[in-house]
């Protein structure tokens, strides 16, 4: 009869993390003002994963979640005030649950002394107020033993009544002991095999609860004591559900447990629970988005068959085309909604700030206002997990190096609270996050000083502002005269830069001294497809992301100069970017070499430009992105490979890898890059 | 009993019969001709084999490695196995045919990757105990791949560790390689 719970685990976990994140938003909320719906709503979470964790025996939680939702029940009832402190310790309990729950899933204990030392605190805080409630009213707990003979139900009784009964004197939770049930096949639904405890905080005194027992009494074995300190409530119900939490026994009366903690506890009907989604395993959709990748791979295969077919002409060609636009247009507009399973708002990235900014300005006296904006913006859910770290290590770079301290603010004419903005939205197919605070700015004296200690940049070279301050991406760069527990081990921004490139992305800096800084990332809205540019070496057909691309031009030889006979340098618009061999870079034998035959295509990568030569360029197309490390490895210069329509194998270039690429070769061997150039 | 099939260039499919029930310490193996030698690999490793086609390649690998295949929407890498032994190379004739593989790393991750050989021959049983370790010839990089020489027929048999041919050996060289 015992239920196979483990498949529910999954789901349950979810639930506990989505509880949990809704008790935490909800409480970083409770600072500003109380609002009882908003109280209800923590106190709702905290139930429900107090509920799910019994149901499947993980009492270590349910005991912990008990505490705290004694706690949130007293300031739900208006018997306590809410208070910096008491979020404080409710926001550590929410971290130490969350670490319980993580701990369900690979197994891992959390930290015992951690978990205990809360508990206390809790149970303190718990404690520290006990002298109130009696002021307020004489409520009383008790707890209640109910251990029915085995012909309860025989003799007409139900125990449900009673419980009711017992539920008009005050607030009541019970527990169902199922522990004596026998197997359901040696079960007579007839006979009563359980046990009940019950806890009730009423003004009642004993004889009250004893009448509510009358028409059992003699047929069953009572006992009713009465429980003196609040505080020694969560002990006495740990000791008492050691070895009965198996809710989910089918016992001949499994409602009347559900049923009157549900009058018990009045769940306040929630507005927002009925939304209209269903929960899927994410691989069941990645299943879904690789065959449409097929598809659409088919789709233009077939479209070129078909128009080889409508040149021989024909009445059918006809029909063969049209039915073929048909199909791209549908295969385009299946892919785009396909995509759309897995976009997830931007909100959930950054949930976490509004929790990590009041943490850390508690922990640097800083005060800064965080202001979101965008949170509705979808994005890939992939490119989602991805950005969390790099935002994370954004943020905390402003509140450490760019706001200041009050003071400093206030003599400086600044408002004392410092500002911090984080935005999102959509711009051309890409999404765009901007990180600005209205700090200190980048100090680029410091930063140019540091740049040419550290070798990054020559003394002689002449910057620009923009350059400079992006100077901060570059690896192993920090100006922190301290490295501070924050940041300042100079590991930071280059490793945000190099995340963000991964997902294809841009990072850049924008910065007013003494005015703040605007940290911008520009991200692809998905990784599982690209729009490229087909371009030929030989035989060989090579995408570039289409992003990347400024404009292909024809070269004109009064605009090529050849700098100290190893660097190609072109003349594009008022600027000398340099010429990379297409071929060379990919040590290719085939494609022209001659420059008046191909083509330049200027690309920009990390702000510069660069001119890539290939031979020509064929159509642009959307193409599926398929990985190149699934079956081998990276390869510098190449960001993946997809599957043309022809069935052939065609890699994808990176841009920012090629240019590195570029100066590698150019610096471990100058005429390697120019060789055959003449 | 379980078919292989085998494609061939000229699209006739030829099928391979072989007898998966095998008995207790015997396992199969699957026989193919390289620069005139008979290298066997276990059977259970292969996925499928492959009539040779044009492989896309890949800028900056070694010479061994040819490029990627689309094998029914997946990108999988071909290594030329006679140019990995260092042997002569040849044109691809029409017995050339590219053995798809799975190769396991240590920690569990599956590759799929094809190695192009001169032509297969058959299935054979081989019992462990006819196996002999392979003798000590110095600690070349290509000898780690053998896992022991057995005699079919008068003739020898070198059997090769696709999981140590393909990972360390295969894709260990690039880690080598310069990038250049």
């Amino acid at each position: 009869m015992s239920m196979d719970l483990s498949e529910f685990l999954d789901v349950f976990l979810e639930e506990c993390f989505e509880g949990l994140e809704a008790m935490e938003s909800g409480l970083l909320h409770l600072d500003a003002g109380t609002d009882l719906e908003e109280i209800n709503t923590i106190f709702r979470a905290a139930h429900s994963i107090k509920g799910g964790s019994a149901a499947f025996g993980f009492n270590h939680i349910s005991e912990f979640t008990h505490v705290m939702e004694t706690l949130l029940d007293e300031l739900r009832d208006g018997s306590r005030q809410v208070d910096e402190n008491i979020v404080d310790l409710l926001l550590a309990s929410v971290d130490i649950l969350r670490e319980m729950v993580d701990g369900l899933k690979d197994e891992s204990t959390p930290d015992e002394v951690r978990v205990a030392e809360l508990k206390k605190a809790l149970e303190a805080a718990l404690g520290s107020n006990s002298e109130e409630p009696p002021a307020t009213g004489e409520r009383q707990l008790w707890k209640i033993l109910f251990s029915p003979c085995p012909d309860l139900f025989r003799e007409g009784n139900d125990p449900l009544r009673i419980f009711e009964a017992l539920e008009e004197l005050g607030t009541l939770e019970v527990q169902t002991d199922a522990s004596t049930l026998p197997s359901l096949s040696e079960l007579d639904p007839a006979t009563c095999h359980l046990r009940w405890e019950a806890t009730l905080e009423s003004t009642a005194t004993e004889e009250q609860i004893h009448e509510t027992f009358s028409w059992v009494e003699g047929n069953c074995d009572l006992k009713i004591s009465q429980i003196e300190d609040k505080e020694e409530q969560p002990p006495a119900a740990e000791k008492e559900t050691e070895n009965q939490p198996e809710p989910e026994a089918p016992a001949p009366e499994p409602a009347a447990k559900p049923a009157v903690a549900a009058k018990a506890k009045p769940a306040k009907p929630s507005a927002n629970r009925e939304s209209s989604s269903i929960r899927v395993a994410i691989e069941k959709v990645d299943l879904l988005i690789n065959l449409m990748g097929e598809l659409v791979i088919t789709q233009s295969m077939l479209n070129q068959v078909g128009l080889d077919l409508a040149q021989e002409g024909g009445q059918k060609a006809e029909a063969l085309l049209n039915g073929l636009a048909q199909l791209e247009r549908n295969t385009r507009e299946l892919q785009e909604n396909m995509l759309q399973i897995r976009m997830l708002p931007i909100s959930v990235a950054f949930n976490r700030f509004p929790r990590l900014v009041r943490d850390l300005c508690g922990k640097m006296g800083k005060k800064v206002d965080l202001v979101l904006s965008g949170e509705q913006t979808e994005v890939d859910k992939t490119v989602l997990e991805k950005i969390g770290d790099p935002l994370v290590h954004l943020v905390r770079n402003s509140l450490d190096h760019g706001l200041e301290t009050p003071e400093v603010r206030a003599a400086k004419g600044k408002t004392e609270q410092g500002r911090l903005e984080l935005s999102a939205q959509h711009e051309s197919g890409n999404i765009v996050i901007r990180i600005t605070d209205d700090g200190a700015g980048l100090d680029r004296e410091k930063i140019l000083k540091k740049a040419i200690e550290q070798g990054l940049v020559s003394d002689k070279d002449e910057l620009s502002e923009e350059r400079i301050d992006n100077l901060i991406f570059q690896p192993g760069f920090s100006t922190a005269e301290q490295v501070s527990d924050l940041s300042g081990r100079g590991v930071g921004m280059d490793v945000v830069k190099r995340n963000i490139s991964d997902l294809g992305g841009t990072v850049s800096i924008q910065s007013r001294q003494g005015k703040g800084s605007t940290v911008v990332i520009r991200l692809p809205l998905t990784l599982a497809i690209l729009d490229g540019q087909l371009a030929s070496i030989g035989e060989d057909t090579y995408i570039l992301p289409l992003i990347s691309i400024i404009e292909s031009l024809q070269i004109r030889p009064e605009n090529l100069k050849c700098v100290t006979g190893s660097t190609e340098l072109y003349r594009f618009r008022d600027e000398y970017i340099p010429v990379m061999r297409l071929n060379k870079l990919l040590g290719s034998q085939c494609g022209t070499d001659n420059l008046g035959q191909g083509l330049l295509v200027v690309v920009e990568s990390e702000g510069q430009h660069a001119g890539l030569f290939i031979d020509k360029l064929q159509g642009q197309q959307q193409v599926v992105i398929k990985s190149l490390e699934a079956n081998f490895q990276q390869l510098e210069g190449v960001s993946g490979a997809t599957i043309l329509g022809d069935g052939r194998v065609a890699l994808i270039l990176d841009i920012p890898g090629l240019v590195q690429l570029f100066h590698k070769i150019r610096n471990t061997n100058p005429a390697a890059a120019l060789a055959a150039a003449s | 009993m379980t078919e292989v099939e085998v494609l061939m260039n000229s699209n006739t499919a030829q099928k391979i019969d072989i007898d998966l029930q095998s008995e207790e310490g015997v396992d199969q193996y699957l026989t193919f001709c390289l620069a005139g030698e008979e290298y066997g690999i276990n059977i259970l490793k292969v996925q499928e084999i492959r009539g040779w086609s044009e492989v896309t390649p890949m800028p900056n690998t070694p010479d061994s490695i040819l490029g990627v295949i689309n094998l029914r929407g997946t990108v999988v890498p071909i290594v030329e196995l006679r140019s990995h032994f260092n042997l002569p190379e040849v044109p691809p004739s029409p017995t050339t045919v590219i053995i798809v593989v799975k190769a396991v790393e240590a920690n569990g991750n599956q590759r799929t990757m094809g190695m192009v050989v001169d032509a297969v021959s058959e299935v054979h049983n081989i019992a462990s105990e006819e196996i002999q370790p392979p003798p000590q010839i110095g600690d070349a990089g290509d000898q780690r791949a053998i896992a022991g020489l057995t005699t079919m027929e008068q003739h020898m048999i070198i059997l090769l560790d696709v999981d140590d041919l393909m990972i360390n050996g295969v894709l260990g060289l690039l880690d080598d390689e310069p990038g250049a």
